[in-house]
């Protein structure tokens, strides 16, 4: 972010003492109702009293009326600078209490036995679900899985660059191709995994196994051995998401100006060397920023692997998201799933950390 | 006797050689990544016309290699011999694609409308909550985007049961609201700060107030950007799938739900699997064609400085 060029507005606010003291009765007040209720509601939870509340919604509607007073709050006491906060405010508080308290939620029961089918409810166990899952040999398949998958994403970006330098090339009828290549991106995940998955690579008469077969492959079988199966995954995943890489490194490619490579072809260099002396190096900015962006959608591969193969044959192609989904829906094993999928999110964050890193400073320019 | 006098010089022809073998070869490659593109919906869209006995035999071509049939429709209860009767199957359908389509829609809305003030107010101003700095709220906003769905999904399903809001569309709403605000907050950073300040400092001083400029003024000039925005939400939660399979059941199931649940329940039957994709896909496939200018500009954003 730039901080010169903030907007400077200069306001007289003159705020009394009564509007000042009715402000902070305000929040302080709807605070105390979301706290009172809360307590309300967890007395009747525990059985002390008996409301014979069903849920938990008074609470939630006690914590959005306390959003709204906190909101308008702001503007009773800190005038036009509280309608300047009042931009950022909703958007934050919505991403706090969606996201904060069900993280802090997760946290706890990430540390318990939870059975949802089981009547017992929820018993703190400590760390044993940390050693379960230090024992689970699926779960650390999915996560080497998860790196091949993000490896994949190498290949991705070569075609997609290939396909940017076709579309910026000097063609016809280029609003069709862009069109066209822009489409897969648009479907949904679950009916590309029928689509293609299910119904173009069916191994008896699907079109591609027809394919397959006119190529001298005498069974063709897409999801047979671990390492097809892997692979045809990668292929779908990829079909589905190189039109995103595709569009960003086009768009890089018409912000370079175009006597770069005028001069250089007057200078006699051949297409190859202006390439990867030229293009490529102006394009590693927009490359990097294409590829993080790619490898985060890469994370939560979940969808086609759920509804073609299960995970299968034998959970060689899970993915983490996929298989902490069948975890759940196997076994409605809460707890333990919950542990599974904070800890991929420790692994996440502190990757992408180490990436972002080394790519600002490869994108620091060397000379 | 006439001969040529003049002829292009050696060095020339082979320009004219090499310049033709490229471009055959520029449209050789875009013309099969069109077909790899293509085919998989053309594949679907017919199939949903074909009777079991075309598919096995593999015919592509309707009309010429088999008769189009109106067997995926009818299985949907929408074609023209049964669009007229009662269908519960039809029922099931349009109420799966309305529940997404309201989804898609208000989820969308909601992202655009929170995340273009947030965009805005980080753009202007300076802010100081606490410790966060505008540049800590940005980078706040934008690491929502690297937490994975698995990460909420169980909170989310315990939470929902306690709130009474599992298999709700309104919980569906929130959640996917969450999961494209950080998108939304990254075009629209990219479009406001692309709009002079002097803009707005113009119209204070005439008088408005910054709320008044900023849907009056600001606004409008956003709006392709904005737009652009809507649309990419519109992608990411009509093709959603992840949080709906786990947190809805009867009432709010979407549409690629029902698309995944028949895959597993009944074997499959050709033409009604390829039927419903073809629904699932078909809103969106025309949302690209028509307004592809504007997802374009949305993925841009952000990728070049």
């Amino acid at each position: 972010m730039s901080g010169g060029d903030h907007l400077h507005v200069v306001t007289g606010d003159a705020i009394g003492d009564r509007r000042r003291a009715f402000g902070l009765w305000l929040v302080r007040g709807a605070g105390a109702l979301v706290a009172l209720v809360a307590a309300v509601q967890a007395l009747d939870a525990a059985g002390v009293v008996g409301l014979g509340l069903g849920n938990w919604r008074p609470t939630l509607y006690a914590w959005v009326a306390f959003c709204i007073c906190l909101c308008w709050g702001q503007v009773i006491l800190h005038g036009e600078q509280g309608k300047r906060s009042l931009f950022v405010l909703p958007a934050a508080l919505f991403v706090v209490s969606i996201v904060i308290f069900p993280l802090i939620f997760a946290l706890g029961i990430a540390f318990s036995n939870w059975n949802l089918s089981s009547p017992d409810g929820r018993q703190f166990n400590g760390l044993d679900n940390l050693r379960q899952m230090w024992g689970d040999p699926f779960y650390w398949n999915a996560l080497r899985n998860m790196v091949f998958y993000t490896l994949a994403i190498a290949v991705e970006y070569a075609i997609a660059f290939g396909l940017a330098l076709l579309l910026n090339a000097q063609i016809r009828a280029r609003k069709f191709f862009r069109v066209v290549f822009l489409l897969p991106l648009m479907l949904s995940p679950v009916a590309v995994s029928w689509m293609i998955g299910k119904s173009m690579l069916e191994a008896r008469f699907g079109p591609m196994a027809r394919f397959a077969r006119w190529l001298g492959w005498e069974n063709p079988s897409f999801f047979g051995t671990p390492e097809i199966a892997r692979a045809t995954i990668m292929v779908m995943d990829a079909w589905t998401y190189i039109p995103l890489m595709m569009i960003m490194i086009l768009a890089g490619l018409q912000a370079i100006p175009r006597e770069l490579n005028e001069a250089a072809e007057v200078d006699g260099a051949s297409a190859w060397r202006r390439f990867w002396e030229i293009t490529f190096p102006l394009m590693l900015p927009v490359s990097i920023t294409a590829i993080l962006i790619r490898i985060i959608f890469k994370l939560k591969l979940a969808d086609i692997i759920i509804n073609v193969t299960a995970g299968g044959p034998g959970g060689a192609t899970d993915s983490v998201t996929s298989f902490i989904f069948r975890e759940y829906r196997d076994r409605s094993n809460v707890g333990y799933g919950t542990l599974l999928a904070i800890f991929y999110l420790v692994l996440i964050v502190v990757a992408m950390t180490v990436l972002i890193k080394l790519a600002e400073r490869w994108m620091r320019p060397r000379y | 006797m006439s001969s040529q006098i003049f002829r292009d010089g050696e060095s020339d022809r082979a320009f004219r050689a090499s310049w033709l073998f490229s471009r055959a070869a520029i449209y050789g490659a875009l013309i099969l990544w069109a077909v790899i593109c293509l085919f998989p919906i053309y594949w679907t869209i017919t199939t949903s016309f074909k009777a079991a006995p075309d598919v096995m035999r593999g015919n592509l071509v309707p009309w010429v290699d088999f008769a189009p049939k109106w067997l995926g429709l009818r299985s949907l209860g929408l074609s023209p011999d049964t669009i007229f009767a009662e269908s519960t199957v039809r029922a099931e359908f349009l109420k799966r694609f309305w529940n997404s389509t309201i989804v898609a829609l208000s989820s969308s809305a909601l992202a655009v409308v929170l995340g273009s003030c947030a965009a805005y107010g980080l753009s202007r101003f300076s802010y100081r909550f606490g410790f966060m700095r505008n540049s800590d709220i940005s980078f706040f906003f934008l690491s929502q985007l690297i937490l994975p769905p698995v990460v909420l999904a169980l909170p989310f399903l315990v939470l929902y049961k306690e709130l009474a809001l599992l298999d709700t569309r309104i919980g569906l709403i929130l959640l996917y609201t969450l999961t494209v605000l950080p998108i939304v907050i990254w075009i629209m950073r990219d479009q406001f700060a692309s709009i002079p300040t002097e803009l707005e400092e113009a119209a204070l001083v005439d008088g408005l107030s910054i709320w008044g400029a900023f849907v009056s003024i600001i606004l409008p000039i956003a709006l392709p950007g904005m737009v652009a925005a809507f649309i990419l939400s519109l992608v990411l939660t009509w093709n959603e799938y992840f949080f709906a399979a786990l947190l809805t059941s009867t009432n709010a199931k979407t549409l690629p739900v029902m698309v995944a649940s028949q895959t597993g329940s009944q074997g499959i039957s050709w033409w009604s699997m390829a039927a419903l994709s073809t629904a699932a896909i078909l809103p969106l496939i025309l949302v690209g064609i028509l307004l592809e200018r504007f997802i374009i500009r949305g993925m841009a954003a952000g990728a070049v400085k």
